[in-house]
């Protein structure tokens, strides 16, 4: 893969010295690449036709919130888009990462802990991890299909813990008071993570992103990387070349979780609280829906889904309302486009199945496999991801 | 080897003890809480039948299936008050009360089944040779899509369906003692009874046809072997497609089913009572038919016995677990034949 993507192309050379740079220091320039897009997302708001819509201080919380489910995608796609195995439960590992810290950092909770943010988001990933390996050990033997449905009870039985053991979880009400991430001052320069200022929360999940898509793409190079496209490919095959398919699988399984369980850390620090209607199925068809339109095995494909269907969501439709009922018009101005948001997914679901199933960002590894029928013809053609595969 | 579509010419053995499990369910639920149990388990066994028949015969997990039994309770509910312009008024003339209700099962079953020849058409054949997480993906996007239409359609909130069957009790049991064991008595309606008779007969009538007739024989052929059945002139896109068609239409008798029995719905149902026939069908054995259906009453007995004993609120964490612990265990389920293990 190293070899062509530094092959010089016939284009410019500027794009030829842009590839290599990126092939040679790949994590400089995700560190880059995520500066540049840190610092340009706020401002760009600040031009016309954004800053209509919202103000910064509204569209960088966006950001920040929009940062969970980038970081959620990048989760789920260890285990949908490398090793191939469909897990219909994602939001389960995110419930039990956001409780962990619930328990471990809220006043409120019966605990009584007082532990600092920044531990936890280590603790949390690595309990959600635990709850993966739990999971995944029994039934990681199972056939694809009869997993996604493993998973699937799986994601409806934790929040349904979550809200049945009141005792211990509040129920519906959930946990609040759960405290900010808190840093120590140097001098006089105080950072100060609040519900009214979203910049520290945005820096930080940038940070955060950088850092787990450095291990991302330094994982999917490494022998477990290559063993999971191997068995996402052919398990049969890659068990007869030495691979032990169910610690490999496990280990996906494992990786994906902690992910959710450090987006779930995140996320109950950045809202406040906790409750088990935040954790429903959509939220796993809706990462499940942005790793797809992204490209599944295509890390930065997955991003950029993320962030678009994020987008979409919180703020295009709100628009669409606010925009058709200025206007006047007689069927559209009635219309709740926001009600039809999960109507969209399944239609992008399909749509993109049935007509380009590698996503719009496709991984060209993937593309080849998912185009199997036509491989002669797909597998001279030069690649057209700029993005990195 | 693969997991194939399966019907048995004589009585399962294991099955020879039913008659005991019944009777002890019986008397330890009571008579009013066993009628409940064999109403939901007939519900279930239906759309359960659907999901097996389809992953039997080109093991697809129809994850839509649920969501074409909502749609099935919704258009039940549209046929009893759009054209039918019915109220809560139980129907005391046997005859109207018939007519009343084939008007309904009837249209409700074809165009349930006409649902699923159209989502395998559009959704799932284009993608026949695509790898298997491909057409799963779009079952589940099918799903939204239905639950989002229906939602669009009738709104967020729950419909009440009218109540057309007249609160007319057929038998009556009194209260009776087995030593210190107190077994609660109670009345039986009509309308229970009438579901649990029409959904065995369902259930019958399937049964003969994929087992004695020229197209029963096209599906099982089919799931045992596509290439071998299409050389041997099978139609394999129409077996296919009936299959569907079967499956749709019993789940929509099942959705006319549970408008009539729990008197509202809401577009949110199909979720979980699809996931619980699913968890009947791996139970039973997928694949099986008869496995199906008896894994759908094993269900809703174990909904309703933690119900009665008060954890009715942890029921679904109770089927899932189930689900999981049969898969794990005994992945072939009740009935089933082994499973290869195939990527």
């Amino acid at each position: 893969m190293t070899a062509r993507a530094a092959a010089p192309r016939n284009n410019t050379s500027l794009r030829a010295t842009f590839s290599r740079f990126t092939s040679e220091h790949r994590s400089l320039s995700i560190i880059l690449a995520w500066l540049v897009i840190g610092l340009t997302l706020p401002a760009l708001v600040l031009l016309p036709p954004l800053s209509t819509f919202q103000n910064q201080v509204v569209w960088v919380d966006g950001f920040a919130i929009s940062g969970i489910y980038i970081l959620l995608a990048l989760g789920l796609n260890i285990v949908v888009g490398f090793a191939g195995l469909l897990d219909l439960g994602y939001a389960a590992f995110f419930a039990i990462g956001s409780y962990t810290f619930a328990f471990a950092a809220s006043p409120q909770a019966i605990t009584h802990l007082n532990i600092p943010f920044w531990p936890m988001l280590v603790v949390g990933a690595l309990i959600a991890a635990l709850f993966g390996i739990l999971l995944g050990a029994p039934t990681l033997r199972l056939r694809g299909d009869y997993l996604a449905i493993v998973t699937l009870g799986f994601g409806e039985i934790v929040p349904a813990i979550f809200l049945n053991a009141d005792a211990v979880t509040k129920g519906t009400n959930g946990i609040g008071g759960i405290p900010q991430p808190q840093l120590p001052c140097i001098g006089d320069f105080c950072v100060h993570f609040t519900f009214i200022n979203p910049f520290p929360f945005y820096v930080t999940m940038i940070a955060i992103l950088a850092v787990v898509m450095i291990l991302i793409y330094r994982l999917q190079d490494s022998r477990l990387g290559r063993a999971w496209m191997a068995i996402r490919e052919d398990e049969l095959a890659a068990a007869s070349s030495g691979i032990n398919t169910i610690t490999t699988k496990l280990l996906a399984f494992a990786l994906g979780a902690s992910t959710a369980g450090f987006a779930g850390v995140f996320s109950a620090s950045k809202l406040g609280n906790v409750t088990p209607d935040q954790f429903q199925f959509s939220v796993s068809f809706t990462v499940l829906a942005m790793v797809v339109l992204g490209g599944m095995g295509n890390s930065w494909g997955v991003v950029i889904g993320a962030f678009t269907l994020y987008t979409i969501q919180s703020v295009l439709l709100k628009e669409l309302n606010q925009f058709f009922q200025g206007q006047h018009i007689p069927i559209l101005q009635n219309i709740d486009f926001v009600q039809y948001q999960f109507l969209l997914y399944g239609l992008a679901l399909v749509v993109m199945m049935l007509v380009r199933p590698e996503g719009l960002f496709p991984s060209n590894r993937r593309r080849r496999e998912l185009h199997e029928e036509t491989a002669e013809d797909t597998d001279i053609a030069p690649p057209t991801s700029q993005l990195g595969d | 080897m693969a997991t194939t579509l399966r019907v048995r010419a004589g009585i399962p053995r294991s099955l020879l003890f039913t008659p005991a499990a019944l009777v002890i369910a019986l008397l330890l639920l009571g008579v009013p809480q066993f009628m409940n149990a064999m109403t939901l388990g007939a519900i279930y066994a239906l759309i359960a039948l659907g999901y097996t028949m389809v992953y039997g015969i080109i093991e697809l997990i129809n994850f839509a299936h649920g969501e074409v039994f909502m749609v099935g309770a919704f258009a039940s509910l549209w046929v009893l008050t759009t054209p039918l312009g019915l109220l809560d008024r139980p129907m005391n003339d046997p005859l109207q009360l018939a007519v009343t209700l084939a008007a309904v099962v009837i249209p409700v079953m074809l165009f349930m089944g006409l649902l699923g020849v159209i989502i395998e058409r559009f959704a799932y054949r284009p993608l026949r040779h695509a790898p298997r997480l491909a057409p799963l993906i779009t079952a589940i996007g099918v799903s939204f899509i239905l639950q989002n239409i229906i939602q669009v359609l009738f709104g967020p909130s729950p419909h009440p369906t009218p109540q057309i069957f007249p609160k007319v009790d057929w038998l009556s049991v009194p209260s009776f003692n087995i030593g210190d064991f107190a077994v609660a008595g109670g009345t039986v309606r009509g309308l229970n009874l009438s579901i649990i008779v029409a959904a065995v007969l369902l259930m019958a009538v399937l049964q003969l046809f994929v087992a004695r007739t020229r197209l029963g024989r096209a599906m099982r052929s089919t799931s045992q072997d596509r290439e071998a059945a299409a050389l041997m002139g099978v139609d394999i896109n129409q077996t296919i497609a009936i299959t569907f068609f079967i499956a749709g239409a019993l789940a929509g008798a099942g959705g006319v089913i549970y408008g009539l029995y729990f008197g509202s719905v809401q577009f949110n149902l199909g979720f979980f009572t699809g996931l619980k026939a699913f968890t009947a069908a791996v139970l039973g054995g997928i694949g099986n038919t008869v496995g199906a259906a008896v894994g759908g009453f094993i269900i809703a007995f174990i909904e309703v016995f933690a119900a009665n004993l008060g954890y009715s609120r942890w029921s679904e964490v109770a089927v899932f677990s189930v689900l999981i612990l049969v898969l794990v265990f005994r992945p072939s389920g009740l009935f089933g034949q082994a499973l290869g293990e195939r990527a």
